[in-house]
């Protein structure tokens, strides 16, 4: 169970936080084994264990909708019923905690005749043919009603639409007609995120989920983050896809398409054509890419590390101007600034702390933006005539390439951004399979990226880039850690601290002697509102660097990632990250001789110099969170 | 909203947390309060409850747009409700609605212009021995007429 920081207790009712549950008898019997019976046959399993995880482990399925393991439990959808001997009525097993002896038939006649029940009057008021739906194949509610066998619609189909798709947000669609009210996206707005867009409102048969005053998505505090759309089972959210435009363009003989990709999607694309999830698809993926018809494929990779170079060279001019000139005003920690999901955060929730956002653009920017200009001028291609593309594993990227202020180029520095499951709908649509094409490297002059960049993918991973980095940059030496790899930055934990003290240094940065540099890594919003609350007490005041992703283990847990997610495959996705990583023979975004040629042909007065400034640098709006 | 209005609003629902304390379950005694005093929850009010509370502002209007009581829009200084369930359906309800909406030019679920009368329709009120029924504001008037209804209506006006 996750946890929740709020000053008045927790959300969630207190029924729907089980697995803490009194046993009959005492209470050092918490933790202790009870026997039951499931479907005849005898189990051992601890008090206090849901009779769904009870099974599951037996490998005994039950089916759910309302369901997710990242997620409260929630109980509303019934679908889960069984039978429990002696019980009146049947039980959600999602909910119902094993405290005693009991006797459970996962599917008696009563039990599939409810199960049936709950499936056709969910259908009885799902809006929509499954052929014309986005969700056509990936769909937990065309799923369960094939399991059950639905073959009419027993009580009645809506034909008419009762309320109109929400197409305002750059990032999310929303097609209430065809939600199923299985609160999913509530409970990951409001306690997986803390953001709380999204509510149940009004009752009985006009309960609708929808924002405050139900607004349209674009006008009220939205980050655009689209976890919501991970763990919608039906099509009721999804990302506003721009295939089409992509087409288009892709189809027009004037127009060069280029694309960049992230490292995200190549770790989890597999997993939309069957692959298990945790293979990366890196070449075969550039292939797929140039047989869709991009002109050019680069990688997002190249412009990581260069947001190494100029995020680290800022942290280290506020260091200095903190440290030798004793400048009050610095901010410090820095944070981090490559999550579009974060900034949005940042800039609805603590617009006072703006200052202390990094100015850096995020890659995707950052490659759009010299795309534009140093690419075109080398190359002699009119910029107006590039249609950029980011391939992503996010949605709040869509909003990112559309804010007015990445226009540093002249034009829009970046023309579309597509997540992970459009292109794979792209790739199906070009006619190919993906895991048998053969593989193929990126083109230059962007091709070379280092495993640095590569592992921005990864909660941590910015990090952990940025200190391989700075700590050679300052000391002359590698960063003291076996192979390169800093398990400090890794794993799933919610927020990471460590230190890395500074000793022995290059004479031009002595300032920093014996500075213990002190980082901090979070993930997810929820955990993001925590560090800023420690921030606001005053508890961050000796940390210098601070890593924050929008999304629960970063970006591979995006939100325009392959639908399902859970712990467990963001753990599978993260290793392949790191594995490919290991792999490379580039490792240190300092090292990328791409950058290099960058900062000597282009960019020629370095990190944060005026022209870098003019081009990877932004700033940021103060929203605030009052819908007025 | 008015500057002036908005820092009256901010006083009395900081005042009526401090009553009740600032809880969760604070918030429907505050709604409460708000729609008594204001005769509606305005937009402006439900996020400063959600501040003092510290909740989100949509878990504040998902709990005003719940009950029927509570209102996020402004309505008529009397609310009419009337009765719609079986018994009074029964009891002719139809041509209490016709008369309704006939004296006081609105649909349901509509307020006049000069503010005075808001119209709607409500679930059982307990009334069903002497049905039709219909409720404004706190007051019950039961077994209604055409004829009564439309001298009912008279006197508010």
């Amino acid at each position: 169970m996750m946890e929740y920081s709020k000053k008045n207790g927790d959300r969630a009712p207190v029924a729907s936080k089980p697995l803490k549950v009194a046993p009959h008898g005492l209470e050092s019997d918490i933790g202790s084994k009870v026997e039951v019976e499931i479907n005849g046959k005898a189990y051992k399993v601890p008090i206090g264990m849901t009779i769904l995880d009870a099974c599951k482990k037996q490998n005994i399925h039950i089916p759910t909708l309302c369901y997710h393991e990242d997620l409260c439990l929630a109980g509303v959808c019934r679908i889960c019923v069984v039978e429990v001997e002696g019980m009146r009525s049947l039980q959600a097993a999602c909910t119902y905690p094993i405290t005693n002896r009991m006797k459970i038939k996962t599917s008696s006649e009563q039990v599939r005749k409810a199960r049936r029940h709950v499936i056709d009057l969910l259908l009885s008021e799902h809006y929509g043919e499954c052929y014309s739906c986005h969700r056509n194949g990936n769909c937990e509610l065309q799923k369960l009603s094939k399991e059950y066998g639905v073959d009419s619609y027993r009580f009645g189909h809506v034909i008419e639409r009762r309320h109109n798709v929400d197409h305002s947000s750059y990032s999310v669609v929303r097609d209430m007609d065809k939600c199923v009210l299985c609160k999913r996206c509530v409970r990951t707005c409001i306690d997986l995120q803390e953001v709380g867009v999204l509510e149940s409102t009004n009752r009985g048969y006009d309960t609708t989920i929808t924002t405050f005053n139900d607004l349209p998505l674009a006008e009220v505090i939205c980050i655009n983050c689209g976890q919501c759309i991970n763990r919608c089972p039906t099509a009721a959210l999804r990302a506003n896809d721009p295939s089409h435009f992509i087409w288009e363009a892709i189809d027009n003989p004037k127009k060069h398409v280029v694309c960049q990709t992230a490292p995200s999607p190549r770790a989890a694309i597999g997993e939309e054509f069957g692959l298990a999830p945790g293979h990366s698809m890196t070449k075969q993926l550039n292939t797929a890419l140039r047989m869709i018809g991009f002109d050019r494929v680069f990688d997002t990779n190249f412009a990581a590390d260069l947001t190494i170079m100029e995020e680290g060279t800022e942290l280290l001019l506020r260091l200095k101007r903190s440290l030798v000139n004793g400048d009050k005003s610095v901010h410090l920690p820095q944070f981090t600034s490559c999550s579009p999901g974060w900034v949005k955060y940042i800039e609805h929730f603590y617009p006072e702390y703006l200052d202390y956002l990094s100015s850096c653009k995020s890659p995707q920017q950052m490659f759009g933006s010299l795309l534009k200009t140093f690419y075109a001028e080398e190359h002699n291609i009119d910029p107006a005539e590039i249609v950029t593309v980011a391939i992503m594993p996010c949605s709040a990227k869509k909003f990112e390439c559309n804010r007015p202020e990445m226009t540093a180029s002249g034009f829009k520095d970046v023309d579309f951004g597509l997540t992970t499951r459009e292109l794979a709908q792209m790739i199906r649509e070009a006619g190919l399979r993906l895991p048998e094409l053969p593989p193929s490297n990126f083109d230059d002059p962007f091709g070379e990226a280092s495993g640095a960049g590569l592992i921005f993918g990864a909660t941590g991973g910015v990090m952990e880039a940025a200190l391989r980095t700075a700590y050679e940059l300052v000391t002359g030496r590698t960063v003291p850690f076996e192979n390169l790899n800093i398990e400090a930055c890794r794993g799933m934990e919610g927020i990471k601290q460590a230190s890395v003290l500074l000793t022995g240094l290059k004479p031009e940065w002595a300032f920093l002697e014996g500075v213990n540099l002190k980082f901090m890594i979070a993930h997810g919003t929820a955990n993001a509102k925590k560090v800023m609350e420690m921030l606001k007490a005053g508890e961050l005041a000796d940390f210098h660097f601070i890593e924050i992703m929008g999304c629960p283990g970063g970006c591979i847990g995006g939100g325009g990632q392959p639908i399902p997610t859970s712990g467990e495959i963001r753990k599978l996705r993260a290793k392949a990250i790191y594995e490919e990583d290991a792999g490379l023979p580039i490792r240190k975004s300092h090292e990328n001789p791409n950058v290099n040629y960058i900062y000597e042909k282009f960019l020629t007065d370095g990190p944060c110099g005026h022209k870098s400034h003019k081009l990877l640098h932004t700033h940021y709006v103060k929203r605030g969170k009052y819908i007025v | 909203m008015l500057l002036s209005e908005k820092n009256a609003m901010t006083e009395e629902i900081e005042e009526l947390c401090s009553n009740y304390g600032s809880y969760r379950e604070s918030l429907l005694p505050i709604l409460n309060d708000i729609q008594l005093r204001f005769g509606y929850v305005s937009e402006f009010a439900q996020q400063e409850i959600a501040r003092v509370l510290d909740i989100h502002p949509v878990e504040v209007y998902g709990v005003v747009t719940f009950y029927s009581f509570l209102s996020p829009k402004r309505l008529g200084k009397y609310i009419i409700r009337l009765c719609r369930t079986i018994s009074c359906d029964m009891a002719e309800k139809s041509s209490i609605a016709r008369v309704l909406e006939r004296e006081l030019g609105i649909r349901f679920g509509e307020t006049t212009s000069d503010m005075k009368f808001s119209l709607e329709y409500t679930n059982c009120l307990g009334m069903c021995d002497e049905s039709p029924a219909m409720l404004i504001n706190e007051q019950v008037f039961t077994k209604l007429t055409p004829h009564r209804v439309a001298e009912i209506i008279r006197k508010y006006k």
